[in-house]
């Protein structure tokens, strides 16, 4: 099976504040973009495994956000929620090439 | 063994006893075994000399807890329930890493697989369970392990360094709960089992099914109706082969396929033995002096496999081998309640129906829960929940007392509160299954040491240690047990769990390191993790803004959302729009407007709110700047830590009984102290006579107007506190109450905790203290120029949106792409 990855221009560096999260959507993909403290760049599924709330409005701290519906806390790096709930969210690859930022989704 | 001649007595039971102690020896040192230890050491612990023998090599630890040792969570410190002093405290030989062999019952003595002998006067066996390994080629293959102990554990997470495939066989509890470990640890994972669907036992065929939806969406996969006839590979294991001849690759096999008591000791002894070891109601064998309890116990021919039976059964065995009175034990009716990989489900009593037992049910798709109610002869027999299991505590009551149906329906009527709950419950009831810990013991310790939070309770008598699910039980006991004194006692706590110092000394530090923004506080004061979290970081911000209003820059990134957006988010991620509307009032045009917008951006309702204004809902992100544009009403800040309104009766203007203006003296409050922020939400309301119709009673200020003069109220909660404002004082004019509120307004930023409103602010500091301070003309006009700086530097935010395209880009406009077809 070809996992090939389709490359989609999704915002510009510049355009991107630390620490508030941006919605992206692609196709049918609900995609919650963070730009770090750290300067990374990182994507996940924009629902909350608890009861689908909106991750992008959470506050983020680290490599964590916090969902703003109940307060479950999620790595942004690897999509897991952390103790004591329990579940996880799809991530998504993240490219940033001359100031542009790309996600990376199966074709 | 010869009675002394000198008898006494240490209890009221008319029986004597010797002064030499007896021996007791445990073959056993897991949970149940230890735990009736315990019992029997808190009965009499001068009456046995104890030794215990464990094949583990650890002292006794939390087996329940070891799927949080896999995910790499907790270390086996942290799960260990008796360490090693806890032993030499209690003066019990150990012997661990040592197995029991043989039972001679005629001389009454142990050996161990070590040669020693050991003689007893009782014995207590408590062998526990084995691991079921299926007895199909390969299974004794590198690589197939259980999930039974430690060491098993430690395997699966070295595997998981260097391979990527997982098979679980079994999907019950403690399949799920090892997949889930493995997934955790960066595994593929395939879930394989007979029947088909998970969790049969706890769950019927719907909440099976909702529970395999719910996993798969987190990951895991599911092999089910398969049986696996062949594990293959060299030596290491390769995969699994299954009966329909179909096959699935694998580096690490977990046999989860269930357990069986573990008993070839007892058997080889002469002690009766069917599936278990055959007990009475008293933990007996067949054999005297020889008792049993656990796992390894059958008892009316049910083997229990769930920790509170088996802590029910160590407290009568307790009983029973020091001589004492003890309750017969009748079996235990078994419940659940877990969370499987982030999913909650309870299960109690019986679970399926058949001619004689009925069911209710709830399926609610949308929110994705279920909830089914067994009946039997009229009677709650078992319940399932799937989704939202808060229900659970109370079903179980029902279950154990076999409540009436009818009872049922009635109850489901009333608004029963959580702590009127823990009120009605005995003091002997179990409410941390997980660990047995009942009501009295938690009443008992937060009365006798002083405890006032959960984490306190938890420290101390390990309720809510494990699954957390009491955790809300535990709370009530709190409040049921300290009263009004509970929230207020959280005082010195920290500000959150990032760091160890309250709220009083970060601002102190504040103040004198001249700190100015979040990461600086965070970073110079030693805070634990790398940007704090949802709760220290607005209340840094908050103080910081609170401390330097004119200079400190708003950090947007550490506001939650509502305030950060200016707006309201509901539940499915739109948002709602409440304009300002100054005591109340309003004008054709204003509602015109306010009707043209809600139909132009098709808003999904219009209500008019609490605070006398009205809200949109249903509005889209990326609309709010528009929808402000065109409403060109200031913002409502019905989401603010802030003001939110000042409510009026018409007053003086209107009604016959107003004595005062209190709409104009409303409008004139609202529109001086909206927007800055306040440690929580701020309600007001200004009567025109004690009639009240604006409800001042129950408001954070509350000004009613009587003939000659305005009363000041403060300190009034209408919401989940309820509390009745008290008079700080009377005024004669309206400038007065601006002046003297607004002092007030001002020593509330300047001294409440983030997050504390008025009412537990003001029965914290007391209302003398604040009397006292707005007694003092000096200090209420020093506050007063203090609160005028901060208002100043303030405008309204939905303008400020509007004016600057960047902001919009940054925060309100969504990326849409539409997905290309090749």
């Amino acid at each position: 099976m070809g996992t090939t990855l389709q490359r989609v221009k999704v915002a510009k560096v510049s355009e991107m504040p630390k620490n508030i999260g941006k919605t992206i959507k692609i196709g049918v993909n609900e995609i919650a973009l963070f730009h770090l403290e750290n300067g990374e760049f990182r994507a996940i599924e924009n629902r909350c495994p608890h009861k689908g709330g909106v991750l992008v409005e959470g506050i983020v701290s680290g490599d964590y956000v916090f969902c703003p519906m109940h307060d479950w806390k999620i790595s942004v790096v690897d999509g897991l929620v952390q103790k004591p709930d329990n579940g996880c969210v799809k991530t998504f690859q993240v490219e940033v090439e001359l100031e542009e930022v790309y996600i990376l989704l199966p074709s | 063994m010869q009675k002394s001649s000198a008898h006494f007595s240490t209890k009221n039971d008319g029986r004597t006893y010797d002064m030499e102690k007896q021996k007791l020896v445990l073959v056993g040192n897991g949970m149940a075994g230890i735990r009736c230890i315990e019992e029997i050491l808190a009965l009499q612990p001068d009456r046995f000399d104890i030794t215990v023998f464990g094949s583990e090599p650890h002292p006794n630890y939390n087996r329940i807890q070891l799927s949080t040792v896999l995910q790499g969570d907790t270390t086996i410190k942290d799960i260990t329930i008796n360490d090693w002093n806890w032993y030499s405290e209690n003066r019990i030989t150990l012997y661990t890493g040592e197995t029991v062999t043989k039972i001679d019952t005629e001389e009454k003595v142990v050996y161990s697989n070590q040669h020693r002998a050991v003689k007893f006067d009782q014995l207590i066996l408590a062998t526990g369970s084995i691991p079921f390994i299926i007895p199909i080629p390969g299974s004794d293959k590198k690589g197939v392990t259980a999930f039974r102990n430690i060491e098993d554990c430690e395997k699966m997470i070295e595997y998981s360094k260097k391979y990527k495939k997982a098979a679980v066989i079994g999907g019950g509890l403690l399949g799920l709960e090892a997949a889930r470990g493995l997934l955790n640890l960066g595994m593929k994972v395939h879930v394989v089992h007979i029947a088909d669907y998970v969790m049969e036992r706890q769950l019927d065929s719907t909440a099976g099914h909702m529970l395999i939806k719910e996993l798969k969406e987190q990951g895991m996969n599911f092999l089910l109706g398969k049986q696996t006839t062949e594990i293959f590979g060299e030596q290491d294991v390769e995969g699994l082969k299954f009966s329909d001849g179909e096959a699935i690759q694998a580096d690490l096999v977990v046999m989860a396929a269930g357990i069986r008591p573990n008993v070839q000791l007892a058997r080889e002894s002469g002690i009766t033995v069917n599936r278990g070891i055959v007990v009475n109601d008293y933990l007996e064998t067949n054999i005297p002096h020889i008792y049993a309890v656990g796992e390894c116990v059958e008892h009316r021919e049910i083997v229990y496999g769930l920790v509170a039976p088996l802590y029910d059964q160590g407290k009568v065995l307790a009983k029973r081998i020091c001589g004492l009175e003890a309750h017969a034990y009748e079996g235990s009716i078994l419940s659940t309640k877990l969370k499987v990989s982030g999913v909650d489900v309870f299960s109690a009593g019986e679970i399926f129906e058949d001619d004689k037992v009925k069911s209710i049910k709830e399926y609610n798709e949308w929110e994705n829960t279920y909830k089914k109610v067994l009946i039997r002869d009229g009677k709650i027999s078992g319940a399932v929940l799937f989704g939202d299991t808060s229900e659970g505590n109370r079903l179980l009551s029902m279950i154990n007392k076999g409540t009436e149906v009818t009872e049922y329906f009635k109850k489901e009527k009333e608004e029963l509160s959580s702590v009127s709950f823990v009120d009605m419950m005995p003091a002997e009831e179990v409410v941390c299954g997980c660990n047995g810990v009942t009501k009295g013991e938690i009443v008992s310790a937060i009365q006798t040491q002083g405890l006032t939070t959960i984490d306190e309770v938890k420290a101390c008598t390990n309720a809510s240690r494990s699954c957390g699910g009491c955790k809300g039980l535990v709370g009530d006991l709190l409040q049921l047990t300290l009263g009004d004194k509970f929230s207020l006692a959280n005082q010195k706590e920290p500000i959150c769990s990032c760091t160890t110092l309250s709220r009083d000394e970060v601002i102190a530090e504040i103040r004198d390191k001249h700190l100015t923004y979040t990461r600086e506080v965070m970073n110079v004061l030693g805070w634990k993790t790398d940007g704090g979290c949802s709760k220290c970081r607005p209340a840094l911000n908050y103080y910081l803004g609170m401390i330097h209003p004119v200079q400190y820059k708003d950090e947007k990134e550490s506001r939650f959302v509502n305030e950060r957006l200016h707006a309201n988010i509901q539940k499915d991620g739109t948002f709602s729009v409440v304009p300002r509307m100054y005591g109340g009032v309003t004008s054709p045009e204003q509602l015109r407007k306010i009707a043209d917008v809600a139909e132009k951006y098709h808003a999904k309702l219009v209500k008019v709110t609490g605070g006398q204004r009205i809200d949109l809902f249903g509005i889209e992100k990326e609309h709010l700047p528009s929808v402000w544009a065109e409403l060109d009403m200031p913002s409502g800040y019905a989401y603010g830590k802030t003001l939110r309104t000042v409510k009026t009766c018409v007053g003086e203007s209107f009604c016959r009984f107003g004595t005062q203006d209190s709409m104009g003296l409303g409008i004139a409050l609202e529109k001086k102290l909206e927007r800055v922020s306040t440690p929580h939400k701020v309600k007001m309301a200004v009567s025109a006579c004690p009639r009240n119709c604006a409800e001042s009673g129950i408001k954070d200020v509350g000004i009613v107007g009587v003939d000659g003069g305005w009363e000041i109220y403060v300190g009034g909660n209408g919401g989940t506190h309820l509390r009745a404002a008290e008079l700080l004082c009377k005024v004669k004019t309206s400038q007065e109450v601006m002046e003297i509120t607004g002092a007030y307004f001002q020593y509330y930023r300047e001294t409440a905790h983030y997050l504390e409103r008025t009412s537990v602010w003001v029965e914290r500091m007391g209302l003398e203290a604040i009397k006292s301070v707005l007694n003092d003309k000096e200090k209420v006009s020093e506050l007063n120029h203090r609160l005028d700086e901060a208002l100043a530097v303030l405008s309204d935010p939905w303008k400020e949106v509007i004016n600057d395209e960047s902001i919009q880009k940054e925060y309100y406009n969504k990326v849409t792409i539409p997905v290309m077809v090749n």
